[in-house]
């Protein structure tokens, strides 16, 4: 048992962290706010990088790698706040045809909700009675439909933590760094114990959501699995919420970058697993 | 990211487990829970046993006296106690855990023959003599005072909260040798000094806990002679030695009871079902959330085993990270398990009544949550200190 990253697989994330900081920095990101729009460039880009063909054989054009590997991906979307339906293209890599390579664009019915439904190549699903509502997450336009909730499968629930999981990751760098830079009653407001400690916390929420999330990519493990899912949703919307606190009147801000997370969190906590579904099928394991 | 077992640890943890089925069976009954002298023999015979199989010690370096186990070793060693409702450490857990590794690190080959081999063969218990009256979490704020005179240092002051000193035959004491000046802060001038419990000048004063218990006590010293050469690590270089007892203590200290509690928390949905609280979706979403979160912190446990393996084997701050959740998921089991039992909660002599009362001290002992975010605040978040 070694339970840290192989060397390959910090070169993955890095990698990847790289690509997001070369080709959607805080400039694109903007501008995706005011123009949510599915970046075909962006999206070969990250085709060709290997983001959605990963999981599949070398002998299908893949890159063979496993859930573990795509966690630390979606881990790194997640924390760059990366629009766009990129569970279900991942999901649909076998069997649409320019999934893989980015050049098709699917989304798919999670239950009541369908995302970026206007932009999709191809939507998986029966989304024949969606109507549109003004979305919560200027970054995830989103449909209604008169489909319930089911089990989606596992693949996606673990996926979407792992996003939340780097947007608690990245929450909490913004708090920190804020912190120390932000200077009230002759010192740095991180230097207060009632900050620092919302900082603390901040960090503990996400290892324990790390822990859990790693851990159920390599089981792949339904019940840890929703556990991951769970912690990771917790993770991403109290930490964006204590970052927003920490940041104090700028926080509330819509140039701030938090209330993106905290939204695009909001969203992820009711996509593919609800919390309610996880605790109940967390309930029935035991 | 790997969490397979090699054959050689699936090996051990077999071998453990046919050890543990014929071993549980031997032990004598379980002692009261308040009874600290029968604890102490009940909890030093099951030492024995693990010494004398071969188990004692095994994440202690070979050099004293332990098996060098792996750290996965350690951990399947934990899982398999645990699962198999094997007693914790008990009485032997200032020993095994932090007096033990801190002599297996900073002491001298004598010191190491002296007091190592009694640790795990379960003849002598040990217990902390770090806190104060005015030094609590300000543990550098100490003042008992220890005065050089000849070969020994004369030891007078007090210390409190001292779990199992009414059982112990040695305390790992923290002394002031050296008193605060402008030229001297207060985290220099400590000094570790073991000290035999039976010295004269030494007065223990049980104290009730809030759960009933007498598992902790004030300790008076009054001109207690301890010979210099019991001192571990450098006169005045205590704090540092300290900081590595912490680490154990915070580090590895706890990561057994993680099995311990996934399996209460087995238990009470098992109690749920029987009585009819499970169909009350609260309460077994509840249950269900317990899950992840033990689940995770198991998982967190395997990650810092790991970590710390990488690193050289002494546990890092990932300790402080760990102990802040599990004090506070600890205490929410045993709320949950209070909504299970319904009025039955308020009875004494139900199961997890005790515990309830007991976790409360999670939140507090080895540093209080609010020390341990400093701690993750400063030392991995860098966050300034505060005034």
């Amino acid at each position: 048992m070694d339970f840290q990253l192989a060397e390959e697989q910090r070169a993955l994330k890095s990698g990847m962290r790289e690509l997001l900081a070369a080709r959607f920095d805080r400039d694109a990101l903007r501008a995706a706010v005011d123009r949510p729009a599915v970046d075909r460039a962006l999206w070969r880009a990250l085709g060709e990088a290997g983001f959605f063909a990963l999981r599949l054989s070398e002998k299908e054009g893949g890159v063979g790698l496993g859930l573990p590997e795509a966690a630390l991906l979606f881990e790194e979307a997640g924390r760059a706040l990366l629009p766009g339906p990129l569970v279900a293209t991942h999901l649909a890599a076998r069997e649409v045809p320019g999934a893989a390579t980015g050049e098709t664009v699917v989304t798919r019915v999670d239950g009541p909700l369908v995302a970026w439904l206007d932009q999709a190549d191809l939507v998986q699903g029966d989304a024949v009675d969606a109507t549109p509502i003004r979305s919560l997450d200027p970054l995830t336009p989103l449909h209604r439909t008169t489909g319930t909730r089911t089990d989606a499968p596992h693949e996606a629930v673990l996926l979407t933590a792992a996003e939340q999981l780097g947007s608690a990751a990245r929450t909490t760098e913004l708090a920190v760094q804020h912190a120390r830079q932000r200077a009230q009653f002759g010192q740095a407001v991180g230097a207060f114990q009632a900050v620092k400690h919302l900082c603390a916390d901040m960090l503990v929420r996400t290892e324990v959501a790390r822990a859990a999330v790693y851990a159920a990519a390599v089981t792949g493990d339904p019940y840890e699995i929703a556990g991951a899912k769970l912690l990771a949703d917790e993770a991403a919307v109290r930490c964006a919420r204590d970052c927003l606190q920490v940041h104090g009147g700028m926080g509330f801000t819509w140039e701030a970058d938090v209330h993106l997370h905290l939204k695009r969190a909001w969203v992820r906590s009711e996509q593919w697993q609800s919390a309610e579904q996880a605790a109940e099928a967390l309930a029935a394991a035991l | 990211m790997d969490l397979t077992y090699t054959e050689e640890e699936e090996a051990f943890r077999a071998g453990l487990r046919t050890w543990l089925s014929r071993a549980l069976p031997q032990l004598p009954p379980r002692p009261d829970p308040l009874d600290w002298p029968g604890r102490r023999a009940y909890d030093t015979t099951w030492q024995r046993m693990l010494y004398d199989a071969g188990y004692a010690g095994l994440h202690w370096p070979e050099e004293a006296g332990g098996r060098g186990a792996t750290p996965t070793q350690h951990l399947i060693f934990l899982e398999e106690t645990e699962r198999a409702g094997a007693p914790y450490v008990g009485a032997n857990f200032v020993g095994l855990l932090h007096a033990g590794p801190t002599i297996a690190a900073e002491g001298t080959p004598e010191q190491r023959a002296r007091w190592l081999p009694p640790v795990l063969r379960g003849d002598e218990i040990w217990c902390q003599g770090f806190s104060e009256p005015d030094a609590g979490s300000d543990l550098a704020a100490l003042r008992t005072r220890a005065v050089r005179d000849g070969d020994d240092y004369v030891v007078t002051g007090s210390k409190i909260w001292t779990s199992h000193a009414e059982v112990a035959d040695w305390c790992e004491l923290l002394v002031r040798t050296e008193p605060v000046s402008e030229s001297v802060p207060k985290h220099r001038g400590i000094t570790w000094l073991a000290m035999p419990m039976d010295a004269p000048g030494i007065t223990v004063r049980p104290l009730r806990t809030l759960a009933g218990s007498t598992e902790f006590a004030e300790v008076f010293l009054d001109e207690v002679r301890v010979p210099a050469a019991h001192r571990v690590g450098a006169e005045n270089d205590g704090w540092r030695v300290t900081m590595v007892t912490l680490s154990f203590e915070r580090g590895t200290a706890f990561v057994g009871e993680v099995v311990a509690c996934r399996r209460t928390l087995a238990e009470l949905a098992a109690a749920a079902k029987a009585n009819g609280r499970w169909d009350d979706a609260t309460v077994r979403r509840q249950l269900g959330s317990l899950n992840a979160e033990f689940t995770a912190l198991w998982r967190l446990t395997q990650w810092n085993v790991s970590a710390a393996g990488r690193g050289g084997g002494v546990p890092g701050v990932g300790g402080s990270v760990f102990k802040l959740r599990y004090s506070h998921a600890r205490q929410e089991l045993y709320d949950t398990a209070a909504r299970v039992l319904g009025p039955d909660c308020l009875d004494l002599d139900r199961d997890w009544t005790l515990d309830r009362l007991s976790s409360l001290s999670y939140t507090i002992a080895a540093g209080t949550s609010q020390i341990q975010r400093n701690i993750v605040a400063e030392r991995i978040l860098g966050l300034p200190k505060g005034r």
